[in-house]
């Protein structure tokens, strides 16, 4: 099966269309990024860059969100925020709610705002009075050093792995089919190798909280900078270094178009970020950077062949080369293109809320790098060829792609 | 086959071997299904994202352990001007690092300028700025940079024997390598590290002092008490009043105690955390000296206890007891102050690890329960899985029986970066497993790129042999330029980034590398075998 054979496009003919498209592009997505930092004083990034507290629950059923904000109203803490997780695709994190709490002060309060979000729940939910722990945070280790200690099977010395088994069982049971979190022990029942004395026994020694803590993560004021500072220069310095690669391999031209390029993909893929209102965090900046070597894959393709067909097309005007080496990839980069593409949709689809906003990042960036190869960086390179010292780029581009 | 094509075969049979021992091959060989699971699971390190657990980041106070020694220079310095009978104005600390001496006795200057060279010399000296006889004393910057280092060390050594003492399992605990004052805790498992935090953060001082005198109900009553002067080698320590006598307002009191210990923790052979005698319901700890302290021990409560002294313990500068001492104590103590069995056992084991050179502070909690990162590792890998299939479907249907051999490219690239992973003893991330991934669509890209450059070459009218041998050379170049720019922003990622997109970083690299190695070599020596056994012009399937 072949498709996109013998096409004949002329894109360097286009090229003004494309430069209106990714202006709209980045002006859609930054008319946004400025109504949420100017106009809403938001911010576009997660806790990661941010200094405060977010901590997910999990509830067993529904989550009463009015009775949190309230229990948070009246504990003194009026910037938080809450935020179901609307997540049709999996059921059980829709019984999930995401507080955060903005903390300025410093890091000495950094523990204080998980713990007043934790006493605020305890005190609104109500917790075992009976001092039990909580069967729902329980690790795996401890259940396994407990069951050992108390031996509902009454297998003395001979208990051998058994109960670290157990407890594996138990705690996957409670994580994977019930969503981490279990209303009654009687649901432990069917899980393989427990007994009625198992659950008697896991009933006398745990109470059963109504809600887990999905995670929680505390970013300090100076830890947040750090992070800020730290992606910033990684992206920075791979930029930079790409740069440098392909002004070495191919010219320096070509390597400041490339560059231009995945720096035009990452800006429209900041935009949708903030249009669809995902948060950056530091997997975000992961996938950002990876497209950003997606995007100079492409390129490198294309930039490749017209190395190459500079040798082979000497009669030819320098555009009709870029457009012919452009068609002849068409096949390759359409392909590639759309399984990555399909690749990260299923991560996106079936990648969980945590992968959520890097597949995001990855499914925009891929569609956009794809573009910018031949809508941004190829005509970078014609034009440059047309008005500024051209001439030497090509002849020099010539000698070598004769020494490549 | 031609003997090189054999041993071609040879060479990717051998790595393919080693990468299935080294993924489920060790550290038993395995014998049963069970056992390679099993396996598995120990060769695969998953990071705390995925099976659950805590990361803390702390800040060791280190300028806290540096103002501590200019305070001892400054005691040292006081007491021996005075045996020498040097005459001096005042000895002040400025800073952490600075020590003020003002008005020496112009007679006895030089003197004072030997005694300070000579029993000193982690300090250097200099006139100071605006005073007739004063000097300005410096902790010269290699000692203070050695007490940094060495404050570093202790802080770790001790939060690793503590956190070994709660009987956590798998810890992480090391320098982030980000500041050189910061520890990363990482504690695999641990859903709430609420307990762990105190025991890591708990000061774990403890002192057993003279008492001077008091307690007086505030600081200013207890200076006023003497003067406004406090007798010299004497210091306020604030207490809870809970040995004041009945009547007395609940609240803090304050204790003249003597500046230097008589025993200190490190002069602990055991603590324990025991059920209260005096208290029912509550706990305390109850601790036994070393031979040597006992040695101090003994005759200085013998002495004490003739006139009736005092004697506080005082713990992280708090004085928990202050009682009269009765007689004789030759090596136990204990320290009550309302303990529940848990903060008894807790402050028990903090003393038998050791005190903490320097308070610390977090800067960083994630914590990720475990049921997140159950769901995590099956969205994963259900994700890898399904966009591997979706995307071999797709190979096999559109390049037929090259597909097939793209498809063999594919499953060995991720033999082989797993390997990597159980051999490196690396750890699986999430953002791994999107490294992972993406690894992937690099490796469908690498075969494409050789696939359609083979059939322009076929389309140009070449026989089968030629049409691979030149696709695969013209491939080359942009599989190498594609891979090598990638590499290099990964490795940007790797030195710049942190914790997790490191782990991103690591599984792309070395999935590029593999990745180069399958799609170049191990497909060409497939295509190489395929084309040996069919005839020179007949059709090949692309």
């Amino acid at each position: 099966m072949e498709l996109f054979h013998g096409v004949n496009v002329d894109w360097m003919g286009k090229a003004k269309y494309f430069v209106a498209l990714s202006l709209l592009l980045l002006a859609v997505g930054w008319i946004s990024v400025y109504r949420t930092v100017v106009v809403k004083h938001g911010t576009l990034y997660g806790i990661d860059f941010r200094t405060g507290t977010l901590v997910t629950v999990r509830f067993a059923g529904k989550p009463p969100i009015d009775q949190i904000r309230k229990g948070l109203q009246q504990a003194g803490l009026p910037n938080s925020t809450i935020q179901g997780i609307s997540d049709t695709r999996s059921i059980a994190s829709q019984n999930d709610v995401v507080i955060g709490l903005e903390q300025t002060q410093g890091d000495e309060s950094l523990d204080a705002g998980k713990q007043k979000i934790l006493d605020v729940l305890h005190a609104t939910f109500g917790t075992d009075t009976s001092g039990k722990p909580d069967f729902n945070s329980v690790t795996q280790p401890a259940l396994a050093a407990d069951l050992t200690r108390k031996d509902p099977l009454v297998l003395g010395t001979n208990a051998g792995d058994r109960y670290n088994q157990l407890a594996t069982k138990l705690t996957s049971a409670r994580d994977t089919d019930h969503g981490g979190i279990v209303t009654s022990f009687d649901q432990l029942k069917n899980v393989e190798g427990v007994t009625p004395a198992v659950v008697s026994s896991l009933a006398g020694d745990y109470s059963l909280g109504t809600f887990a803590i999905r995670d929680a993560d505390i970013v300090g004021p100076k830890v947040g900078k750090q992070y800020q500072r730290q992606a910033l220069l990684a992206t920075l310095y791979a930029l930079g270094g790409m740069l440098v690669y392909i002004a070495l391999r191919f010219e320096w031209v070509y390597g400041a178009a490339a560059v231009i390029a995945v720096f035009h993909d990452v800006l429209i893929t900041l935009g949708f970020f903030s249009l669809f209102h995902y948060e950056i965090s530091l997997t975000v900046i992961a996938a950002l950077l990876t497209l950003v070597g997606y995007s100079m894959n492409d390129t490198i393709v294309i930039f490749d062949r017209v190395r190459e067909n500079l040798r082979l097309m000497r009669r030819e005007s320098f555009p009709d080369i870029v457009n012919k080496s452009i068609n002849q990839t068409l096949s390759r980069t359409i392909l590639t293109s759309g399984l990555t593409f399909l690749t990260v949709l299923v991560l996106y689809l079936m990648g969980g809320e945590v992968l959520r906003a890097f597949s995001f990042a990855m499914v925009v960036g891929v569609v956009v790098g794809t573009y910018s190869s031949f809508g941004i960086a190829a005509p970078i390179v014609v034009l440059w060829n047309k008005y500024g010292g051209g001439q030497a780029a090509t002849v020099r581009g010539r000698s070598a792609a004769r020494t490549a | 086959m031609s003997s090189q094509l054999k041993w071609k075969f040879a060479f990717i049979l051998a790595v393919l071997l080693v990468c299935i021992f080294g993924v489920i091959g060790v550290p038993t060989f395995p014998t049963s299904l069970a056992q390679v699971k099993d396996n598995l699971a120990k060769r695969i390190q998953l990071g705390l994202d995925l099976k659950g657990g805590s990361h803390l980041v702390l800040q060791v106070q280190l300028q806290e352990a540096i103002g501590q020694r200019c305070d001892e220079a400054v005691d040292d310095l006081t007491k021996q001007l005075r045996a020498k009978n040097v005459a001096v104005g005042e000895i002040r600390r400025v800073d952490d690092t600075h020590i003020l001496v003002r008005d020496v006795d112009s007679n006895a200057s030089g003197p004072f300028r030997d005694l300070v060279s000579n029993q000193f010399p982690e300090w250097s000296m200099a006139p100071a700025a605006g005073e007739t006889n004063g000097y300005l004393l410096e902790m010269k910057p290699s000692v203070v940079a050695d007490l940094r280092q060495a404050a570093m060390n202790q802080t770790l050594e001790t939060i690793t024997r503590r956190i070994n003492a709660l009987g956590l399992t798998e810890p992480t605990i090391a320098f982030t390598g980000r500041s050189d004052d910061e520890i990363l805790v990482q504690l695999p498992g641990v859903g709430d590290p609420t307990g762990a935090k105190a025991v890591i953060q708990a000061g774990g001082q403890l002192q057993l002092v003279r008492v001077a005198d008091g307690p007086y109900p505030s600081e200013a009553e207890a200076l006023a008490q003497h003067g406004g002067v406090l007798p010299a080698g004497t210091t306020i320590v604030p207490g809870k009043n809970e040995s004041v006598a009945a009547g007395q307002p609940a609240g803090q009191v304050f204790y003249v105690l003597d500046r230097s210990p008589v025993v200190t923790g490190q002069d602990l052979r055991s603590a324990d955390a025991n059920p209260s005698t005096e208290y029912p319901g509550q706990y305390e700890v109850d601790f036994k000296l070393s031979t040597a302290a006992a040695a101090r021990f003994g005759p200085f409560t013998e002495s004490q206890a003739a006139i009736g002294g005092r004697m506080a313990v005082v713990l992280d500068k708090q004085v928990y007891e202050a009682a009269t001492i009765q007689s004789r104590i030759e090596d136990s103590g204990r320290i009550t102050g309302g303990f529940s069995q848990e903060s008894a056992q807790n402050l028990a084991l903090v003393l038998r690890a050791g005190a903490l050179p320097a308070s610390i502070k977090y800067l960083e909690e994630r914590t990720v329960g475990p049921s997140l990162g159950a769901d995590s590792i099956r969205d994963g890998v259900r994700a890898s899985i399904g966009s591997m299939i979706v995307v071999m479907i797709f190979l096999v249907f559109y390049y037929r029986l090259s597909g097939v051999n793209a498809v063999v490219a594919l499953i060995l690239n991720l033999v082989i970066l797993v390997a990597f992973l159980a051999y490196a003893g690396a750890v699986l991330t999430l953002p791994g497993i999107a490294g992972v991934i993406l690894t992937i669509g690099m490796g469908v890209d690498s075969n494409v790129l050789v696939f359609e450059r083979i059939r322009e070459e076929l389309r140009g009218g070449k026989v089968p042999a030629p049409a691979v041998d030149s696709g695969f050379d013209r491939a080359f170049l942009t599989i190498i330029d594609t891979h090598v720019t990638t590499v290099v922003s990964a490795v940007f990622l790797f030195l710049f980034g942190s914790g997790p997109v490191r782990g991103f970083a690591i599984t792309l690299i070395i999935g590029l590398i593999a990745n180069v190695f399958t799609s170049i070599y191990v497909s060409r020596a497939i295509f190489d075998f395929h084309l040996s056994r069919m005839d020179r012009q007949a059709h090949l399937s692309i």
